[in-house]
């Protein structure tokens, strides 16, 4: 946070101009077509729904979040998401205590974050290969366990945990996703493992000579999001009450894409989680909208995939045609200059 | 002396395409033992066939990978072009074959060009641009109006019996028309990039994009047709899916870019561009359409372990390549600059006569 002596107003100003207050102006143009469109929409009770259908990807873009901005990716989340449910339902069809299955699967989850974060920190090989294998590896072990079934014997304190409310309207994920946003937000901008990972993102070499130790960073940030992702592929199963060798596939484009369109650069060390949090607003809202408007789940992604090039097109153009306006103007200037001389 | 000679003679990626071979060569030794009636003429037709339309994709998709890119929606590419292919097929049976193959050869090249003008115009990162276009690619295939399916039946004649033409038979054994195919299209890259200056720049753009801006490369241009070719390939590709499979919906060829990016990094090409070519991902496919087919058919083992193995043998092939062959290329390099002073760092008077 840059303490700077402009006024509070002035601030949030600038603030508004930023790619955040375009994503606050779009996520308000989207709620008021929605609105406007269905009544009710507002309400608490839809607001919840909507959420729910999308809480999985939404809890694992905020760790996302910190992977990208650290300058790697993991492309594994969705596949890890559905060998944690696999591993869970499995064991418990086998007759393991439900406890022990989703432990198991939490574990599984940190083992594969950490086999990810092995290659990338000791071996040193680029993220988007390793998760890339990682998507396909984890994606074939679902197979092996699960085959071609769809298991719907789950722990039934898992399914009510899953699908019914815990405080209030909001269920168990709900709380999760705003408990891990906050503790997320903190980390990110005020401790300094959360300058770390901006530090490495911006320039990995310099961080390395400085003396940070962008190895441990790396493996505690994949390990950390092999966790995640395992946690929500157990809150995925619960909620639906069963799972598939297929459950979660694709969810990688929808997370990545609630990361990049908060404005967190793909090259890594810059974004932040609030930008994050008003792109995942957009993109469930988006959804709900083109769901509403009868648009099938395969057009409501080549939209978001189509969202998620622009919003990266778009400000490149914008700055290239300031950087051309800045050049025509320093141009003029000093013709104007030679003329005046 | 000797030691010397052969150096000079090999590179290092040459020790990979062989080691390549011999695991090949291993492969098919020991599926042999495994798998009963395995060299038959029936086997080779079905291996080969599926390795020909994984190699074309891959083969664009190493030109991408060469200038340090990703193309992530080749899937998406073979897939709409087979499917748009096969719909208007059985609506116009009179469009003739050549027309055909230059339909979709157009179709996954204009795919191509938009992810190369946001690519190298737009510089939106690679990776984005393409796990983007895969979602609208698949979005526009699943909402192509028709029926959603595309039957064997309702083909013309001569693309009912595309799949089984043959270039030539000697007895048993057959090469299909596919695989002939595939073979012109790896050799013909394999030219391009060893001799044309168009490959050249591919190198040499990958292996480090700033110098090649400063040198003055035309590095929008070759991105963008890097991009192009590769959805062309694809395209071709998806011709030639229709042409085998002739039944298809709307996954069709869904995740085959994970495949493609499989065989091409298998076959040696560098994640960070400008090491790589097009025979080498043709054995990278060859490996991978093996393993594919003949897990299929092993009995010992289920076959839903071929995606698990399939991801552990990418990040074998990509670790032994950061490990070994980049040990091999400093090796390689250090004996040179000994050997001949003048292109050492440090250049003495004399060895300007030297050498």
């Amino acid at each position: 946070m840059v303490h700077s002596t402009i006024s509070l107003p002035q601030r949030f100003l600038n603030w508004l101009r930023s790619w955040e207050g375009l994503l606050l102006g779009l996520f308000l143009v989207v709620l008021t077509i929605n609105s406007a469109l269905v009544p009710a929409y507002l309400s608490v009770s839809n607001q919840v729904n909507l959420f729910i259908l999308f809480i999985e990807k939404s809890i694992i873009a905020l760790m996302m979040t910190f992977i990208i901005i650290n300058g790697e990716i993991d492309l594994s989340v969705a596949s890890l998401m559905g060998l944690s449910a696999g591993t869970m339902a499995r064991l418990f069809e086998l007759g393991a205590p439900s406890g022990l299955a989703v432990a198991a699967a939490l574990c599984l989850g940190l083992i594969c974050g950490a086999f990810n974060g092995f290659w990338v920190t000791v071996v040193g090989l680029p993220s988007l290969v390793v998760t890339l294998a990682g998507l396909i590896a984890y994606r074939g072990l679902v197979w092996v366990l699960v085959e071609d079934r769809s298991i719907t014997t789950l722990p039934a304190w898992l399914c009510e945990l899953g699908q019914k409310p815990l405080i209030g309207p909001f269920p168990l994920a709900l709380l999760l996703f705003f408990g891990f946003a906050i503790i997320g937000y903190i980390i990110l901008q005020y401790s300094g493992f959360g300058r770390l990972v901006y530090v490495i993102g911006i320039n990995r070499d310099v961080a390395r000579y400085s003396g940070v130790n962008v190895r441990r960073v790396k493996m505690i940030l994949f390990i950390a999001s092999g966790f995640i992702a395992s946690l929500a592929g157990l809150l995925y199963a619960a909620r639906l009450g069963a799972m598939r060798s297929s459950t979660a596939e694709g969810f990688e484009l929808d997370i990545i894409t609630m990361v990049l369109l908060g404005g967190v650069s793909i090259f890594g060390g810059s974004g932040s989680l609030r930008g994050v949090f008003l792109s995942i607003l957009i993109i469930l809202n988006l959804r709900n909208g083109m769901g509403l408007a009868y648009l099938s789940a395969n057009v409501q992604t080549g939209v978001i995939g189509l969202l998620l090039i622009l919003s990266v097109l778009v400000p490149n153009l914008v700055s290239s045609l300031r950087a051309r306006m800045v050049r025509h103007r320093e141009l003029t200037r000093a013709l104007e200059m030679a003329e005046s001389s | 002396m000797m030691m010397t000679s052969l150096r000079r003679s090999i590179r290092p990626e040459q020790i990979r395409e062989l080691i390549l071979v011999l695991v090949i060569i291993a492969l098919v030794l020991f599926f042999g033992t495994q798998v009963e009636g395995y060299y038959s003429s029936r086997t080779f037709t079905r291996i080969s066939t599926s390795i020909a339309i994984l190699s074309v994709v891959a083969v664009g998709e190493t030109l991408v990978f060469l200038t340090r890119n990703y193309d992530l929606s080749v899937g998406s590419i073979v897939g709409f072009t087979a499917f748009f292919i096969g719909t208007q097929l059985s609506f116009y049976k009179d469009i003739p074959p050549l027309v055909a193959v230059l339909m979709a050869v157009g179709t996954g090249a204009l795919m191509g060009s938009f992810n190369g003008v946001l690519v190298a115009y737009g510089r939106v990162p690679a990776i984005i641009v393409t796990l983007g276009t895969m979602a609208i690619y698949r979005a526009m295939l699943v909402e192509y109006p028709g029926n959603k399916i595309v039957q064997m039946s309702a083909l013309p004649a001569w693309a009912q019996e595309f799949s089984r033409v043959n270039v030539f038979q000697v007895g048993e054994f057959e090469l299909r028309l596919i695989v002939g195919i595939a073979l012109a299209v790896v050799i013909v890259f394999q030219l391009v990039l060893t001799y044309l200056p168009f490959g050249r720049r591919l190198y040499a753009i990958g292996s480090n994009p700033e110098a090649a801006r400063i040198a003055g490369f035309p590095y929008q241009r070759i991105v963008f047709t890097a991009f192009v070719l590769s959805g062309a390939l694809a395209g071709l590709a998806g011709f030639m899916f229709m042409g085998r499979f002739g039944n298809l919906t709307v996954v069709a060829a869904l995740g085959m870019e994970l495949q493609a990016v499989a065989a091409v990094v298998v076959g040696g090409t560098s994640t960070m561009g400008g090491v790589g070519s097009a025979f080498g991902t043709l054995l990278g496919a060859s490996m991978i359409g093996l393993l594919d087919q003949s897990l299929l058919r092993w009995r010992l083992i289920s076959e839903f372990w071929r995606d698990a193995l399939l991801g552990l043998l990418i990040l074998l092939a990509v670790a032994s390549d950061r490990v070994i062959v980049e040990r091999l290329r400093t090796l390689w390099a250090r004996s040179e600059l000994q050997l001949r002073p003048s292109i050492a760092p440090v250049p003495h008077k004399e060895s300007v006569h030297g050498s």
